[in-house]
């Protein structure tokens, strides 16, 4: 046998980060587990209730709705800001002074906190006093996000997609620069069309970056809530109460603890599995 | 197939070249004759990348035509000329199968499908790719995927020129000899155009029937691998073909001889020396210098055996001279005299010969 | 004994990249790791580095068993392929890191960079930063940064293979001599064939993860042990005939026998096979036993004084390298005359008689 004389006191050094993870994350789940099995009337009284609230949830009908509207959303707005994401990036230089302006302008709304670009959508869009509200009813469209369904989840997309699709932009910009030239001078000889060299050269080599884009992108917006809160506080009604929203409504607006506890973990398990999913089949593609 | 001239070709990388220095290609008057098989040597930085690009239309020159077959193709774009191309890095279409990435160049000129299996078989025979033909591209090792952009170029029955730009940097020396090898075979084969740019000597004088050696943006001769070897035009060329290089030895000329340190030195034809010449050099390269009973005397300072042969260092006062002994030859001891092979050695005023 | 593996084997997951490895470096000499990308050379580089843990066996350095010891605590330098500096420091600051590093005093710091830079010719660009140099020059830099740490144990990882061809010659020539007045340990990794015998010192020829030969580099290239060794060691290739002896000749292809002589008389009738390098098979007969083959052309190479001819004999291919120029045709018949006693033979497990 051989002596492992490897020094094991690196590990030391992690400690602390893992200390840091079990309060911020671990502790906290736990608890909400805990809370989910039990219900309590406040004072510190708890009644073990088993997976009841789990099952109350799978089959309220409020549930569904807000669950659909999430994964509409989630789909309408990967659906816009990766290929806008990709097309606004092959449109941007490659090389020169313009490229260092153009980061930065696209990195301008990522830098822009969460309530404030609610706020700021709240406002640009109102349709009394709001540029973009006045403007659409100037062209004849009768448009008032805070009223009509269709205004708000119009108005809730384009913030969005403004506010998101910059990031799709930078790392579709960074997978591109990635590519050498002689990829593009080979094409060029080979008679490639400007699409043959989207689909063959651009798309396979921006494949890992995109994934990363989409992964992050369908995650933040599943999780979104303070934009939409802040923009239109979930309504009119319920036509934009996200699962968060929804959430946030039972725990704190109706106090049920349990209810919102087993809601939090069946929320997180989608996510947890969706991700999965989609990370397991981009990267297969990736190495077939 | 094409003849390809360059016509008072020059170009700079600055919107406006002042000095000389500024010019990546010096004014070039050249002509590529058809079918050639060609190599473009020289150091890093020294313009061929450069040349080859505005040959191949990837670059526009600053300055003067390129014509192929006498029509001006100046500003005709890359895939407009007709022209394949392999690159130092292999190029392959990582999603596509290695079919797909022959047929891609066939298919975008709309060349029907029946035509474009049979060819596409063809070439796969001539490179030993029918195997993995149905295997994705990104799977294939380096000098197969170097082999699918070679492949490429020849799938088109109308390239006027193919060019590679170092295509051997990343393959192992013992497969090196097998794709140069096969180029070679290939050229006689399909008898088309071929440029090779490299800096490795071997790789140039091997493949190519004729050699462009180049030096800081022009070229300094254009010859047989023989030529070269015999007979460089500069002590560029001397030095940089050749391995070791030619030896330099400073000299003066009395009576149309030259003489080195005091020591006359034949050569085959009396030399003129042009009047304003400020510094004459005697070129011989190392495998045309010998032993002997007489001659310049000479201390052995140094034997590496490098297998088929040794290189041998001497010096005669301070100056070093190398020379090439083959294996079965014997070496004297410590001291010996030199004679220079008189149809080889050269005289060279200020960098150019003489004789 | 300056760098010692006993028994290291290493294994990723389910390749082993190393198998089973002992070998004992020559101190204060230039030995070559020889071998064709993925080899091993670069793993057994850094394992002696100590980038890397053996999965079993041990590395002994000077005597000490350093097996686990992380780089940091080894006084090792290592030169990549890559021409490694730091991009922000001037070249000065560049050799001068290692030095900074163990706190050595202003003066003696400023001493020895100008000596070190002045034995690599790179004093004139002391004060500029790396990417205003040549790729010639960065490597410069990087090698001055190895040689002014001083260590035992230098590690040189295919320094060449990105240099223009001519570079490549100056740095061969110039390598062995820098290293010289160290004393140190040289390991160097590379591709080429030609590359080890201008190094000379010892060479170990590796194949896919073995160390299939060591020892000094011009006995293993005239007296390689097996096949695989000498394939390893020949550039152009070796070619290699498939032979049988009958009495007291050798057969190939039924056509072609010569008389078995010297040590080889005695050997018992069977399949042997011959390895000989280009050079031997030559279109002049030398004036030793030549054996005449003949042969049909694939196609000629002509360098500035000598021709590559590949050829076809019976099923093999076979490539000669003649002195002077010979234009020959694709499809042309040749004789080529094989210089006999300068052929290897090989038994039916590949190992040389």
């Amino acid at each position: 046998m051989i002596d492992k004389t490897t020094n094991q006191r690196a590990w030391f050094l992690v400690l602390p980060v893992v200390v840091l993870v079990a309060f911020n994350a671990l502790i906290p789940l736990m608890t909400v587990v805990n809370y989910s099995v039990q219900e309590t009337f406040g004072n510190n009284v708890f009644f073990f209730e088993g997976v009841r609230w789990f099952e109350q949830i799978l089959h309220s009908e409020r549930f569904h709705a807000s669950l659909l509207r999430q994964l509409t959303f989630t789909g309408i707005i990967l659906l816009i800001e990766v290929p806008l994401g990709v097309a606004i990036a092959l449109t941007m230089p490659k090389k020169g002074p313009w490229v260092s302006v153009c980061l930065v302008l696209m990195a301008l709304p990522l830098l822009i906190p969460w309530n404030v670009v609610g706020a700021m959508w709240n406002i640009f869009a109102l349709p009394d006093i709001g540029l973009l509200g006045q403007m659409i009813n100037g062209m004849g469209f009768d448009y008032n996000f805070t009223q009509q369904p269709l205004a708000a989840w119009f108005t809730t997309i384009l913030m969005d997609v403004w506010h998101w699709t910059s990031l799709v932009v930078l790392l579709a910009y960074a997978g591109l620069s990635s590519i050498p030239d002689a990829y593009y001078q080979a094409a060029r000889i080979d008679g490639a069309s400007a699409w043959s060299v989207f689909r063959y050269i651009q798309l396979p080599k921006m494949k890992r970056v995109l994934t990363i884009a989409i992964l992050l992108r369908f995650m933040d917006s599943f999780m979104i809530y303070t934009e939409p809160f802040v923009l239109t506080g979930g309504g009119p009604g319920n036509t934009t109460t996200f699962l968060s929203i929804d959430l946030v409504k039972i725990a704190l607006g109706q106090f049920d603890l349990g209810p919102a506890a087993a809601m939090s973990l069946i929320y997180f398990l989608i996510i947890l599995v969706l991700s999965w999913i989609f990370y397991t089949l981009m990267m297969r593609n990736e190495e077939q | 197939m094409a003849k390809i001239t360059l016509d008072q070709v020059r170009h700079s990388y600055l919107d406006h070249p002042a000095s000389p220095d500024d010019w990546a290609l010096k004014q070039l008057d050249m002509v590529w004759d058809d079918g050639g098989a060609y190599a473009l040597l020289g150091p890093s930085g020294c313009g061929k990348t450069t040349l080859l690009n505005v040959i191949s239309g990837l670059l526009r020159p600053s300055e003067g035509r390129v014509l192929f077959n006498d029509r001006d193709v100046t500003d005709i774009p890359s895939d407009r000329r007709d022209i394949a191309q392999v690159f130092q890095f292999p190029v392959v279409y990582d999603t596509m199968s290695v079919f797909d990435n022959l047929a891609f160049p066939l298919r975008n000129r709309g060349v029907p499908e029946e035509q474009v299996k049979s060819r596409v078989h063809e070439i796969a025979g001539m490179l030993d790719l029918e195997a993995v033909l149905g295997n994705r591209a990104s799977g294939l090792t380096a000098d197969g995927k170097q082999k699918i952009s070679l492949g490429r170029g020849l799938v088109r029955a109308d390239v006027n020129v193919i060019m590679f730009d170092e295509p051997l940097t990343v393959i192992d020396p013992h497969l090196k000899w097998q794709l140069r090898s096969k180029l070679k075979e290939l050229h006689q084969e399909v008898g088309v155009t071929m440029i090779y740019v490299t800096h490795d000597q071997t790789e140039a004088l091997t493949f190519a029937d004729r050699v462009v050696v180049m030096h800081d943006g022009t070229v300094v001769q254009i010859g047989t691998p023989v030529e070269l070897f015999d007979k460089p035009r500069h002590t560029f060329v001397g030095h940089f073909i050749g391995s070791p290089g030619m030896n330099l030895l400073p000299c003066e000329v009395i009576e149309g001889a030259p003489s080195f340190l005091g020591h006359r030195v034949e050569t085959a034809e009396a030399v003129a020396v042009p009047t304003g010449a400020r510094q004459l050099e005697i070129g011989v390269r190392p495998e045309f210098i010998h032993f002997a009973a007489k001659g310049l005397p000479v201390d052995i300072v140094r034997v590496d055996d490098v297998g088929r042969y040794r290189i041998v260092r001497v010096n005669h006062k301070s100056h070093t001279i190398k020379l090439v002994v083959p294996e079965n030859v014997p070496i004297p001891d410590g001291k010996g005299h030199l004679v220079f092979d008189r149809a080889r050695t050269h005289v060279y005023a200020d960098g150019w010969i003489i004789t | 004994m300056a760098i010692e593996l006993k028994k290291v084997t290493k294994v990723v997951g389910i390749d082993t990249h190393i198998h089973e490895t002992s070998i004992k470096l020559e101190e204060g000499h230039f030995n070559i790791l020889l071998g064709t990308t993925l080899s091993g050379k670069t793993t057994l580089l850094r394992l002696m580095a100590g980038l890397e843990q053996p999965t079993s066996g041990e590395i002994w350095f000077k005597g000490e068993n350093v097996t686990g010891i992380p780089v940091q605590k080894r006084k090792v330098a290592m030169v990549y392929q890559q021409f490694i500096n730091y991009p922000n420091f001037t070249v000065y600051d560049n050799i001068a890191s290692p030095l900074k590093v163990v706190r050595r005093s202003r003066r003696e710091i400023d001493k020895r960079v100008h000596q070190v830079a002045e034995l690599l010719q790179i004093t004139p660009m002391l004060k500029r930063m790396p990417n205003e140099l040549s790729g010639g020059q960065q490597q410069r830099t990087a090698l001055a940064r190895a040689l002014i740490k001083g260590s035992d144990l230098v590690l040189l990882d295919e320094p060449l293979a990105n240099l223009d061809y001519k570079l490549r010659e100056e740095f061969r020539e110039e390598l062995p001599k820098l290293f010289q007045d160290s004393g140190a340990t040289i390991v160097y990794a590379t591709t080429e064939p030609a590359e080890a015998l201008l190094l000379s010192g010892y060479t170990a020829t590796l194949h896919e993860g073995s160390v299939t030969q060591y020892g000094p580099t011009s006995s293993v290239y005239r007296t390689p042990k097996d096949l695989l060794s000498a394939r390893v060691f020949s550039d152009p290739p070796i070619n290699t005939a498939a032979i049988s002896k009958r009495g007291d000749s050798f057969h190939y292809n039924e056509t072609v026998s010569w008389k078995a002589r010297g040590r080889y008389a005695t050997l018992p009738d069977g399949p042997y096979t011959i390895g000989f390098r280009p050079h031997y098979i030559t279109l002049k007969p030398n004036n030793t036993a030549s054996i005449s083959v003949k042969g049909e052309v694939v196609v000629t190479e002509i360098s500035g004084s000598e021709s590559v001819i590949h050829m076809r004999v019976g099923k093999d291919t076979w490539v000669s390298l003649s002195h002077g120029i010979h234009p020959l045709k694709r499809g042309d018949t040749v004789e080529l005359f094989l210089q006999a006693d300068h052929c290897f033979y090989f038994d039916e497990n590949e190992q040389l008689i």
